[in-house]
């Protein structure tokens, strides 16, 4: 398959199309199939048509494009946009319009990215199936019946169905990587600090990363140099070094792919069966594939949920509804005002994490709880260390199983958590990783391959997976037509 | 009834005096109209992430040094949770268990040293204003950055925390940390008082009186905490361990929340700062910043021979100071130098705000030289007085106040002559002083002035005379 953004950066610059033309086509199809999809909770149309008006200015006038110019694309609703609401698909954020531009925002605008609206995503992004947004879930292009992901569903459900050249969505715990894996699509979790996270909604602070959901690994390095810089505005951002796209097609020497069986426990045959096939297509092109083990992976589910809770218990505090967003109506008293304002504004899955992440941090619980999961965090880090000693990119699945069908995610939560498990591992060691799509179930549903690397080792990841892509283009992607179809 | 003494520690929230607040680039100047000096970041709007201010690490290490603490080579910032409206995020951004600056002291007049258990930079909340019968919020002042110093349980008496306090406040001046303006809250205080039996070596139940921001109500609660909690175990009632604030208009303190309802502030490490590295070289080239603290510089000063009271008032002010040691330099009896400007200058300039800002019309060089005029015996004292003033109001030299009789003053030959003529005709006086009246002499010296119309220096006049008369008799 090839670069989506490749090939419409190509037509606009042939002026084969106008940007005009390429964002009132995307546009139309979001009036087409967003009531099906609900990938888009918010539609800027008006927007996209006044920059798309300035790409085709600089066409006529003979100016270079750089390459995410006049590209049709959407943001996560958690990413703030200055004058569009932004509301984490929650109650609490409703009205709540920003005045100020995320980094990551600001980067996409000085390269005339055509932003075509915010798109769902799970309640501040606590879920995986985008089922807890205030808005409903998105469905998955392959089958409506089934859920796009999440919590960056919307971003997901949008490339998936030709909605969006791309998306930036972001991961906690594995939301880039499982919507773009139920849903056919390469999506990039980079490594902690590459990305400015300055403007992203916190959910836990330690953990998020901004990246792209896409259709191929092309475009997800050329969004990915994009994006990617140290921030002076995020003091934990460290950005990356070399521009990752030039390089992507060199191959990864004397590679070493490291199987760890701990990811294996627990998935689905079919998820395992193309996984397996991706293993061998990768000893075929020359790789060597060492088999690894990894206790500490066991630790990862619990740590994350720890750390991830406490520290969005924290984070959400400040939606009391004095300053923004939703107020109640009805109250007496400033202490009832907030209490009421954050019982009606959150909803049930919110409500139970900040309830988890404040028991954690209290007086009594904090020695069991939060130091222990800072501890054993520690020792996540210290097997990917051990690991990385032995291979030079990890291969996994993404998640255990295929799409979950509408309304499974609602039922057990407890459950629910446990399909976080191959994801969450590299958010708690703040590794890049990236899910790219290996195959499909009998259901024809996409499954994921995921690929993590060291720190900072983006190029490497990318050349791996763009190895694989290659290889693999005739093959997986021959339902590529399949997003352009209709769900009327 | 039993003898009882006070145990008490205080906590002291010193706002530093950089120019931007602690996370943002927001002015942290005083006033404003209400919610003028905010942004993004100090309003914690959704999104956004802090960006420490180099600068207040820089002022905490000075605030550390000046107190001698131990600076922490490495430190962090945490979150401390709780829910108000006045601040935004509904945690403060502090430091809980690797605070900046770790023991150090401050040493009393008395030799006693307050020990420092550790001193911490953060953020400042912003303020409830109620007004037309509703409440609202100003965020100026969120985001302004702290340093909590805290004591530890060292205190036995009001008057040794109202010295602590002073001499805290006078070092923050001194390394231009802050500027400590009680009446605009940049220095406030929280007090934890026990009182026990004296002798006694166990501590008693605890309360805390917090945000006390000038000396007259902290030493009014302290003292009313005090006869409070002493009346309580006299009566056989225990003192509860709780959180009380001090009612001005009763002078009483009030109970504010009870242990039980203490915050769980839910502290952990803030994600979105790196942890705060302090080199030793940082630490050292701070150390070389330091000016001559306080006490060091009163030393000094009664080593020059000046007396305590003008030293203790000299060191107040540490302009006055270095005005002082710029005139006094090459003089015989600086103590003049000093009495000039404690006893003349201060009380033209007699607020600490005109002390501070310290702007006199004359130059270091200027009282010098009428310095020079007095210890030379060309100008007495009462002269130099008198012209001192009218530099003082017009910028002008001593000289261009002194006529040429009035500085050829009186030599010492012309002045023994005077002292001889004067011995000779007041025969009533010298009779009187050789009898034993010693205030006869004081006749005599008037005399020795009328005759040199007060060019003479009574001092050696006196001095003269005397010898003169012991050769009398
Ligand atoms: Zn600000």
């Amino acid at each position: 398959m090839s670069s989506i953004i490749g090939t419409l950066g190509a037509l606009l610059r042939e002026k084969k199309v106008s940007c005009k033309e390429l964002t009132k086509a995307y546009l139309d199809g979001i009036d087409r199939d967003n009531g099906v999809l609900n990938a888009y909770v918010r539609v800027t149309g008006e927007q996209a048509l006044k920059t798309a008006a300035e790409v085709d200015r600089k066409i006529a006038a003979g100016e270079a494009l750089s390459p995410l110019e006049g590209i049709p694309m959407t943001l996560k609703d958690n990413i703030s946009t200055r004058g569009i609401e932004t509301t984490c698909c929650s109650k609490i954020l409703q009205g709540y319009t920003p005045i100020y531009d995320a980094t990551v925002w600001q980067m996409l605008q000085k390269q005339n990215a055509v932003l075509l609206g915010k798109t769902n995503m799970d309640e501040f992004a606590m879920g995986s199936s985008c089922e807890t947004s205030c808005y409903g879930g998105a469905a998955n292009p392959f089958d409506t019946g089934h859920v796009a992901g999440g919590s960056s569903g919307g971003g997901a459900s949008a490339v998936g169905g030709n909605l969006a050249a791309y998306a930036l969505g972001s991961d906690t715990g594995g939301s880039i990587r499982q919507p773009a894996s139920f849903c056919g699509l390469v999506g990039l979790k980079p490594t902690y600090g590459a990305v400015s996270r300055f403007g992203l909604i916190a959910y836990a602070s330690s953990l998020d990363q901004i990246g792209p959901i896409c259709k191929s690994v092309e475009d997800a390095a050329v969004v990915f140099d994009a994006i990617s810089g140290q921030d002076p505005m995020d003091s934990t951002s460290v950005g990356h070094k070399d521009p990752v796209s030039p390089q992507l097609a060199q191959k990864p020497e004397q590679l070493a792919i490291g199987v760890v069986k701990e990811y294996f426990k627990g998935v689905d045959p079919q998820v395992e069966a193309a996984i397996q096939n991706a293993i061998r297509t990768y000893e075929k092109l020359g790789a060597k594939v060492v088999p690894l083990s990894m206790p500490a992976i066991s630790y990862a589910l619990p740590v994350y949920y720890i750390l991830a809770c406490a520290e969005a218990s924290s984070n959400l505090g400040r939606y009391d509804g004095i300053r923004y967003g939703y107020h109640a109506d009805h109250y007496n008293g400033i202490h009832e005002m907030i209490c009421k304002t954050r019982s009606e504004g959150f909803g049930p899955e919110v409500q139970r994490r900040i309830l988890l992440g404040s028991y954690v941090l209290s007086a009594g619980y904090y020695d069991a709880y939060y130091k222990k999961a800072q501890n054993l965090r520690g020792a996540v880090k210290k097997g990917f260390d051990e690991t990385f000693a032995q291979c030079d990119v990890i291969l996994a699945p993404t998640v255990p199983m295929t799409a979950f069908p509408k309304g499974f995610a609602g039922q057990d939560q407890v459950q629910t958590y446990q399909t976080d498990i191959c994801t969450v591992p590299v958010n708690i060691a703040g590794l890049p990783a990236l899910s790219i799509p290996c195959g499909y179930d009998q259901k024809g549903l996409p499954v994921g391959m995921q690929l993590i690397a060291n720190r900072f080792e983006e190029t490497k990841l990318l050349q791996t997976a763009y190895l694989f892509e290659r290889e693999m283009a005739g093959e997986i992607y021959r339902k590529e037509e399949w997003g352009c179809r209709t769900y009327a | 009834m039993r003898e009882y003494e006070m145990v008490a520690g205080l906590e002291t929230h010193v706002e530093l005096a950089t120019k931007t607040k602690i996370f943002c680039g927001c002015t942290t100047a005083f006033g404003g109209a209400p919610n003028t000096h905010c942004c993004p970041i100090c309003i914690g709007l959704p999104g956004v992430l802090p960006k420490l201010n180099r600068q207040v690490v820089r002022y905490g290490i000075l605030a550390g040094l000046a107190t001698n603490c131990k600076i922490n080579p490495v430190s962090k910032m945490d979150r401390k949770n709780y829910v108000y409206p006045d601040l935004p995020k509904a945690y403060q951004v502090s430091q809980y268990d690797k605070p900046l600056c770790l023991g150090g002291w401050i040493t009393l007049d008395s030799g006693k040293k307050i020990r420092l258990t550790r001193i911490h930079i953060e953020e400042d909340a912003g303020k409830l204003v109620h007004e037309r019968g509703d409440t609202f919020v100003d965020y100026n002042r969120g985001g302004v950055p702290l340093i909590e110093v805290v004591t530890e349980p060292d205190f036995r008496s009001v008057e040794e925390v109202r010295e602590y306090v002073e001499k805290l406040q006078l070092l923050m001046k001194y390394i231009g940390v802050s500027d400590c303006k009680m009446q605009e809250g940049s220095l406030r205080c929280d007090v934890n008082i026990s009182v026990r039996p004296k002798g006694s070596e166990t501590f008693g139940t605890r309360t805390e009186i917090k945000n006390m921001n000038s000396f007259t109500f902290m030493s009014k609660a302290l003292e009313y905490e005090f006869e409070r909690q002493v009346d309580l175990l006299e009566s056989g009632e225990a003192v509860i361990q709780e959180t009380r604030r001090y009612n001005d208009t009763t002078g009483e303190t009030e109970s504010m929340r009870s242990k039980e309802d203490a915050h769980d502030y839910r502290y952990f490490k803030e994600p979105d700062l790196v942890t705060i590295a302090t080199g030793e070289e940082e630490i050292e080239t701070l150390r070389a910043q330091l000016p001559e603290l306080p006490d060091r510089k009163k030393a000094r000063y009664l080593e020059m021979g000046i007396n305590e009271g003008d030293a203790a008032a000299l060191i107040r002010s540490r302009r006055a100071a270095a005005f002082f040691d710029e005139a006094a330099e090459g003089l015989n009896a600086p103590k003049t130098a000093a009495a000039f400007i404690v006893g003349q200058m201060f009380s033209r300039y007699s607020t600490e705000e005109q002390r501070e800002e310290w702007a006199v019309a004359i130059s270091p060089a200027q009282l010098h030289a009428l310095c020079e005029l007095v210890e030379s015996g060309k100008c007495n004292r009462n002269l130099a007085k008198a012209t001192l003033e009218k530099m003082l109001d017009t910028g002008k030299d001593a000289k261009s106040f002194l006529s040429e009789g009035d500085l050829a003053g009186v030599g010492s030959e012309q002045l023994a002559q005077v002292c001889k003529t004067v011995i000779a005709q007041n025969a009533g006086a010298v009779q009187n002083y050789l009898g034993g009246k010693e205030t006869a002499l004081k006749a005599l010296v008037g005399a020795v002035m009328r005759e040199t119309r007060g060019r003479a220096d009574a001092e050696k006049a006196s001095g003269m005379l005397i010898d003169m008369l012991k050769k009398e008799c």
